[in-house]
């Protein structure tokens, strides 16, 4: 069986790799972000670089080739992409959210107090 | 030509994805708290994601995808349960 990318036009290939290679990168910046950034309400923000542009990229790269390589328009990988954008959101506020919640029962002064609107 | 391009690229990319599974399994073991660890599963499986979808692209192959599909629900339910029990304790109440 031959491989698809044999008769690929190279301006095709190009655009595939810049999409591959961008969204691995970003994914790894994201990684590097989330190893070296002091707290976590910091580090919870670096992640998000891999599941915006780092999953964009990377689906929109797959895209392209399978249209390509099958000669017909397969758009299929948009699922995740639509799937990870709409589910990190709620993942990441969750997650936030217990974190908050174990600091403030704790009162290890990462976290502020809670704001009360009746006493002002 | 085309193929010798695409070649690298995929292997590149995979290179960079490997490289950042193992960054964020650094941060997975080192913690310091639960929140941390379970932060770190969820970029940990977005990375493998990453990582069947581009290994679609090299072999010309459309299973990668629905495996890469399937990581990504069960990891959100994952994500979502671990933090619900984060918060209250328990998952299901």
């Amino acid at each position: 069986m031959m491989h698809p990318a044999m008769d690929m036009p190279v301006w095709v290939a190009a655009l595939v790799a810049f999409f591959l290679v961008l969204g691995a990168l970003l994914a790894l910046i994201g990684a590097i972000g989330f190893l070296r950034l002091p707290s976590f309400y910091q580090r919870i923000h670096a992640p998000t670089l891999g599941t915006s542009w780092g999953i964009g990229g990377v689906m929109l790269g797959s895209m392209i080739f399978f249209s390509v390589a099958s000669s017909r328009l397969a758009i299929h990988e948009i699922l995740i992409g639509i799937f990870v954008t709409v589910t990190t959101p709620i993942t990441l506020m969750m997650l936030a959210r217990a974190a908050l919640h174990r600091d403030r029962a704790e009162a290890n002064g990462e976290a502020p107090p809670k704001h009360n609107p009746e006493h002002r | 030509m085309s193929a010798i391009i695409l070649f690298t690229a995929v292997s590149v990319a995979q290179i960079m994805l490997v490289a950042a599974m193992a960054i964020v399994s650094i941060r997975m073991f080192v913690g310091p708290r639960a929140q941390d660890r379970i932060l770190g599963l969820d970029t940990f499986y977005i990375n493998a994601m990453l990582l069947l979808v581009t290994f679609g692209v090299g072999t010309g192959r459309v299973v990668y995808f629905e495996a890469a599909l399937v990581i990504g629900m069960i990891g959100f339910v994952a994500t979502v349960a671990l933090a619900k029990f984060l918060m209250r304790g328990e998952v299901i109440e």
